[in-house]
């Protein structure tokens, strides 16, 4: 397939790791930001490349994980009312709330209908005017502008019966949250290349500087994520902390104007909770107060709705990097994705998921 | 940030009182409804599990079979709810290497179906039951309430005389057998997520639906020493690895890079997030058979238009009873797990 398969050359990848392991000399921890990027490197077993100095840290960019689980109940019970229709993502819809899932909800009769974009169910609230569509709008910077687009038409074309629970956040704070941590690991991030695609790499800026921390934006694929790792080692071992952007086929500097402009217009900037780390200062987005009435939280009543959380899970210390998920004495025992614990089993950008598929075991006997 | 890990929660694990979506999805929650439900209850012998049961009758050896067929959309690229219903037991009775004799089909159909598209979709069953060689020999109907059903759900069941000295069976593989596979996998899943998501694609996608009997009709007639077969329907190609590798009490490596992939559905794959080895199937199969007549069972597949893409994927090990491995194109290994609940279309 191309654009697909030369980035996963495998003579190409072997080349890539040896230039690493000849410019490494001495342990470096590298923090792969964005969950989709944790999946190839255990889908593709790009760890079992590395010289052992290198050490992959798997960070929170997984939305579906850091969604708190006082918003999947919010989404539950609106789920569950009879004059709803509840469009999601598919990845939401096994995530355990307190007590359930959406799976569960829509197993008894709710209206859970799998989207693959907030247009879908936007086309969806006017086709059934007799119906309240709700979009659960879940998700970093990647895909705030097309649901920003979906409430602006929402309110251009007067769709009183379309609104959304909005539950987006932004990768730049929980990385300061990361970095002030005084459990701090992390001595160079692998940034998630498709949220500065939108946001372009600016705002990282003042966090390479601050807190001398190298930041190279990278893309998804195997050579993508080898030649990040290549990068991020080389300013360590020359003792710089820049930005720099392995993915420039597809990010620039300053982003996507116009998909920046629509998330301006609709979201401001807010406080959010995420899921097992706790609240960080301005880490999420929320519908701006002139869109207010495309709240779904507001308009259903719901935003009180408290989570119930057990304390077996540690998803929050995986999501900071400091718990591998085959360390977590429930993985693969109580938490499965059967029967998970914590988001971070089901997602399909989540780490304890990424490990339960691709490494539960060993993949072949030791030679 | 929470500075107590004590703090740091997630809720309760869930427990499923009432059918859920995945327990029909072919993956880890469908064994456990079999094996947690319906085994205990019918005291069928696990071990016997295969994609036909044979029974000994009149003195011969004959496969059995059912399926019921439920798809939706209920015409696609490549096929309709009629065809695959034929296809899906004459494949079933071809896995116990059985050659199909006699079908029977039961309709449950909805008040208010178009009876046009219903002589449709019979036509399709008659098309392809002539192209298998095969008839419908017996048949019930059963109408219920508008809301009761979704349009038609359509079931078959077979027969099919084993020939003497034919013994397939899983828990005949052992290592050293080459996994062999018909075609390229994934139209069929692809084919229909097409449609039923209203997904355009530049070159559309077919289903593979069809029937894979004469295949293995060619392995025996060349005399092949075929282990086991399975077609990888619901779950795909990791599915019946995983199946097979347990029911042998076997290994199996698979190598990513052998695995046939049409570009398409490959590239849908990727706009998804899903991965072909779990797509479905509805004109594959999986062939185990010892590697030393590999070479000769490709040839006599690919000389059968159906069978011109087949290919070697993998062996069978002595290792871990259960344990499916695959190889990536990097060179790396990773476990190509048995699916949890449905493949679901990922965020970004």
């Amino acid at each position: 397939m191309r654009f697909v398969d030369e980035f996963r050359d495998g003579k190409a990848s072997r080349s890539l790791a040896e230039t690493i392991r000849r410019t490494v000399t001495r342990p470096w921890s590298l923090m792969e930001v964005c969950g989709g990027q944790t999946h190839a490197i255990v889908r593709f077993g790009l760890d079992a490349l590395l010289p052992s100095d290198v050490h992959l840290i798997h960070g929170p960019g997984c939305p579906v994980c850091v969604t708190p689980v006082a918003l999947i109940d919010q989404a539950l019970a609106i789920a569950a009312r009879p004059e709803v229709t509840f469009c999601s993502f598919g990845d939401m819809l096994r995530v355990p709330g307190s007590a359930e899932d959406l799976l569960s909800v829509k197993s008894r009769g709710a209206d859970v209908r799998v989207v693959y974009s907030p247009l879908d169910a936007l086309a969806l609230a006017r086709q059934r005017p007799d119906r309240e569509v709700v979009f659960f709008a879940v998700g970093f910077e990647t895909t705030a502008p097309a649901n920003a687009l979906a409430v602006a038409q929402a309110e251009t074309e007067g769709l009183g019966n379309f609104s959304m629970l909005v539950s987006h956040v932004r990768v730049p704070p929980a990385l300061e949250a990361i970095l002030a941590s005084p459990r701090r690991r992390v001595d160079a991030f692998l940034a998630a290349g498709h949220v500065c695609a939108v946001m372009g790499t600016q705002e990282y800026v003042p966090l390479a500087a601050k807190h001398r921390v190298p930041i190279v934006v990278t893309g998804f694929e195997p050579l993508d994520l080898l030649q990040g790792i290549l990068m991020a080692v080389r300013q360590l071992e020359e003792g710089r902390a820049e930005v720099e952007n392995q993915y420039a086929r597809l990010v620039k500097p300053g982003g996507n104007r116009t998909a920046q402009a629509l998330i301006e217009r609709v979201f401001q900037v807010e406080d959010r909770d995420w899921r097992g780390i706790g609240g960080i200062p301005s880490s999420g987005f929320g519908l701006r107060a002139a869109y207010a009435s495309f709240d779904a939280g507001r308009r259903f009543g719901v935003q009180d709705l408290g989570g119930q959380e057990s304390p077996d899970c540690q998803s929050g210390l995986v999501l900071q990097g400091l718990l591998k998920p085959r360390q977590c004495p429930a993985f693969g025992t109580t938490c499965t994705p059967d029967q998970p614990l914590g988001a971070t089993m089901v997602s399909s950008e989540g780490a304890c998921a990424a490990y339960y598929r691709y490494r539960r075991f060993d993949p072949v006997e030791a030679p | 940030m929470t500075a107590d890990p004590f703090l740091l929660a997630c809720p309760r694990p869930l427990r499923h009182a009432t059918v859920q979506m995945a327990h029909g999805g072919g993956g880890r929650l469908m064994k456990d409804l079999i094996e947690g439900l319906f085994l205990p209850i019918l005291g069928t012998d696990p071990a016997g599990q295969h994609d036909s049961a044979v029974v000994e009758a009149a003195g011969a050896r004959w496969a059995f079979t059912t399926d019921g067929f439920v798809v939706s959309p209920r015409a696609f690229p490549g096929g309709d709810l009629g065809e695959l219903a034929i296809y899906g037991t004459v494949n079933d009775l071809a896995m116990a290497g059985a050659a199909p004799s006699a079908l029977s089909t039961a309709f449950i159909l909805e008040e208010g179906l178009d009876l046009a598209e219903l002589r449709a979709l019979v036509a399709s069953m008659k098309a392809a039951a002539d192209r298998c060689g095969v008839r419908l020999v017996t048949g019930d109907t059963k109408v219920v309430d508008r809301g009761k059903a979704d349009g038609i759900f359509i079931t078959t069941a077979g027969i099919g005389l084993i020939a003497p000295g034919v013994d397939i069976h899983p828990r005949k593989v052992r290592p050293g057998d080459a996994v062999i596979v018909s075609g390229d996998l994934g139209r069929h899943g692809i084919a229909v997520m097409s449609v039923r998501e209203g997904l355009a694609f530049e070159s559309p996608v077919t289903s593979d639906c069809g029937p894979v009997h004469h295949l293995v009709a060619a392995l025996l007639e060349n005399g092949l020493d075929i282990h086991c077969l399975r077609d990888p329907t619901r779950g795909g190609l990791a599915s019946v690895l995983n199946e097979i590798a347990t029911a042998a009490g076997v290994a199996i490596e698979a190598e990513e890079a052998a695995v046939p992939v049409n570009e398409a559905v490959a590239a849908a794959c990727e706009i998804l997030g899903l991965d072909p080895l779990y797509v479905a199937c509805e004109g594959r199969m999986v062939a185990f058979l010892p590697e030393a007549q590999a070479e000769r069972a490709l040839a006599v597949l690919r000389a059968i238009p159906e069978g011109k893409d087949a290919a070697v994927i993998g062996r069978v090990t002595s290792g871990p009873a259960g344990r499916v491995s695959l190889r990536t194109a990097l060179g790396t290994w990773r476990l190509l797990d048995l699916l949890s609940g449905e493949q679901l279309p990922r965020i970004c």
